[in-house]
């Protein structure tokens, strides 16, 4: 040891420290307790929810060797001699798929900016330290849970037998199901604020509107932005899937070719939608730091 | 014995603490006094390696503080401990485990991570509440203490660190009266106590002169005053604090109100 101590520190005699001791312990004892009764609890309802949705691990080893099966069937052949043309064969309808992909990313972009505002204009309501009525506070947190509930293929399926094929319907669903979902965060994040500022806004006569603007938002946004962003990237995903009830995009050519069983096609979607979901991880990760970059900087 | 050469640190264009040369005895109580943004922060900060230094050297016993790493290092600030104005404890943990925090550098990582203190680090921990009068409140959540009670479980953590130093940020500035003198009370008895050095922030040149044995007053980042309390005339106090001298001498008594009540806006219309 480098630095040698300049005394020793001398403990209480046992008499004095055995009474702290025992009560330190005794409050911990109490608290390890509810520790292990969670625990109980937890395990519990692992053993119910197994039993009850029929969980069979034999089954699934004895099975698990066919999983592999449907990946071996869409594989494309690639031979090494005629690579260039067998690649230009797997993507055969390059174009085509690129312009639904670029459609997916639209209707996701727009379900995420209009779900994102209509989340930022509920999300102060929903908050117990902003809303005293327990009423306005209790409604919109059952909207928001509505909302985000109800699964957004159900939403598309409905909006599609109003509205028409076409992408319009997708929009809407991702757009209610992200209200709902970033409504949650976003009142969560706010409901974590510093305090001591919107005394401080209220105390000089601010409004509540006033307060909400001058002493909430400057410490909740680059939250928001985040929460904003990677629901954005959930969006990708969630639109790709829309066209399967024929809401708009990729999901439409990919659902046809699971159907109708153009296995080279369904591998060749898939890689296009993971690539692109990808390089949408990397975009929004470069954006998220570069916005955290200028909060530090200011 | 620590010596300072040197020291310096630059955050980008500005100079936080510029070329302070110092020597400091063991057991001493040094207050450290000066205007806010003198440098009185970033002094400790790099003592204890908190803040990284830009220039300049630091000696304790013949070893350079300034060029360890890893375990050393962590030893170091141990050695060295941190008080803060705003305690720096983890409100959520109860208080003996904020104290045994302290224990820390010494520890095995997997009794640390399974919180499975031995004994003797309990021991000490509470021998070290009980030297302030807050050992009963061991078990309690440390963000349900009020703020003197709070610095005390910092300053028990600080001395479960069985350091030869202590470094005290402002450790008063957010306290009552009553509550500065029972911190400030116990800085003594651990300085006469234990013969641990103490170097203290203060911005109270009162304090500063009921408590310490020794002043060093900085000014933008120099130390413009290095002396016994005794020497620190009033001239020499507005040269570190500017106009304020009176105010912080406290030599006018009690504060006269800067307007008369007559100018303030409406008060006419009364």
């Amino acid at each position: 040891m480098p630095f040698p101590l300049p005394h020793a520190f001398a403990t209480l005699p046992a008499e004095q420290l055995a009474p702290l001791a025992r009560h330190y312990a005794a409050a911990m004892a109490s608290r390890r307790r509810h520790v292990y009764i969670g625990l109980a609890v937890i395990a519990v309802c692992i053993a119910l929810s197994s039993w009850m949705g029929e969980v069979k691990p034999a089954v699934f080893l004895t099975n698990a060797g066919r999983l592999g099966n449907y990946f071996y069937d869409i594989t494309p052949t690639l031979t090494f001699a005629n690579f260039a043309a067998d690649l230009g064969e797997w993507f055969w309808n390059l174009d085509h798929w690129l312009k639904l992909l670029w459609d997916t990313i639209l209707i996701a972009y727009l379900g995420t900016l209009f779900g994102g505002l209509g989340a930022f204009c509920l999300c102060f309501l929903a908050s117990a330290n902003l809303v005293r009525s327990p009423w306005i506070r209790m409604g919109v947190r059952r909207f928001l849970e509505f909302c985000r509930t109800v699964p957004e293929i159900v939403f598309a399926l409905l909006f599609v037998v109003a509205f028409g094929l076409g992408p319009m319907p997708g929009v809407l669903a991702l757009s209610i199901h992200t209200m709902g979902a970033l409504g949650k965060l976003f009142a969560e994040v706010v409901e974590n604020i510093d305090m001591k500022p919107v005394d401080g806004a209220t105390a000089s006569g601010a409004d509540w509107v006033q307060t909400v603007r001058f002493a909430v938002l400057p410490q909740v946004l680059s939250n928001f932005a985040s929460y904003g962003l990677l629901r954005f990237e959930e969006n990708v995903r969630e639109a790709a899937i829309m066209g399967f009830v024929g809401a708009g995009g990729i999901g439409q050519d990919l659902v046809e070719a699971v159907r109708k069983f153009y296995y080279s096609d369904v591998s060749a979607i898939l890689l296009l939608i993971i690539g692109t979901v990808v390089i949408i991880d990397l975009v929004t990760e470069r954006v998220r730091h570069a916005l955290l970059g200028t909060e530090r900087r200011s | 014995m620590m010596v300072i050469e040197g020291l310096t640190c630059r955050f980008g264009e500005k100079v936080a603490v510029s070329d302070v040369n110092l020597e400091i005895g063991q057991g001493a109580f040094i207050g450290v006094i000066g205007r806010s943004g003198a440098g009185k922060s970033t002094l400790l900060r790099m003592i204890n390696r908190l803040q990284p230094s830009s220039g300049g050297a630091i000696r304790y016993d013949g070893v350079d503080v300034t060029a360890l790493k890893g375990r050393d290092l962590r030893l170091w600030r141990a050695q060295a401990a941190m008080i803060f104005q705003q305690f720096n404890l983890v409100g959520r943990l109860d208080v003996l485990t904020n104290v045994l925090m302290g224990r820390l550098s010494t520890m095995p990582r997997w009794r640390a991570l399974s919180k499975i203190w031995s004994e003797e680090d309990k021991a000490v921990a509470l021998t070290a509440l009980d030297q302030f009068d807050i050992a009963q409140l061991a078990a309690q959540r440390a963000d349900s203490l009020s703020g003197g009670q709070q610095q005390r479980v910092a300053i028990a953590r600080a001395l479960v660190q069985e350091p030869g130093l202590i470094l005290a940020d402002e450790p008063i500035a957010s306290l009552d009266p009553r509550n500065t003198k029972v911190v400030m009370d116990a800085l003594q008895r651990i300085n006469k106590h234990f013969g641990i050095t103490v170097l203290c922030n203060l911005h109270s040149l009162d304090l500063a002169r009921t408590y310490c044995d020794r002043l060093i007053g900085m000014a933008a980042g120099r130390v413009v005053f290095d002396g016994a309390p005794e020497a620190l005339t009033e001239g020499v106090a507005r040269e570190l604090y500017g106009l304020e001298a009176g105010e912080v001498m406290d030599m006018h008594g009690a504060a006269e109100p800067e307007f008369e009540p007559a100018l303030m806006p409406g008060a006419a219309a009364v």
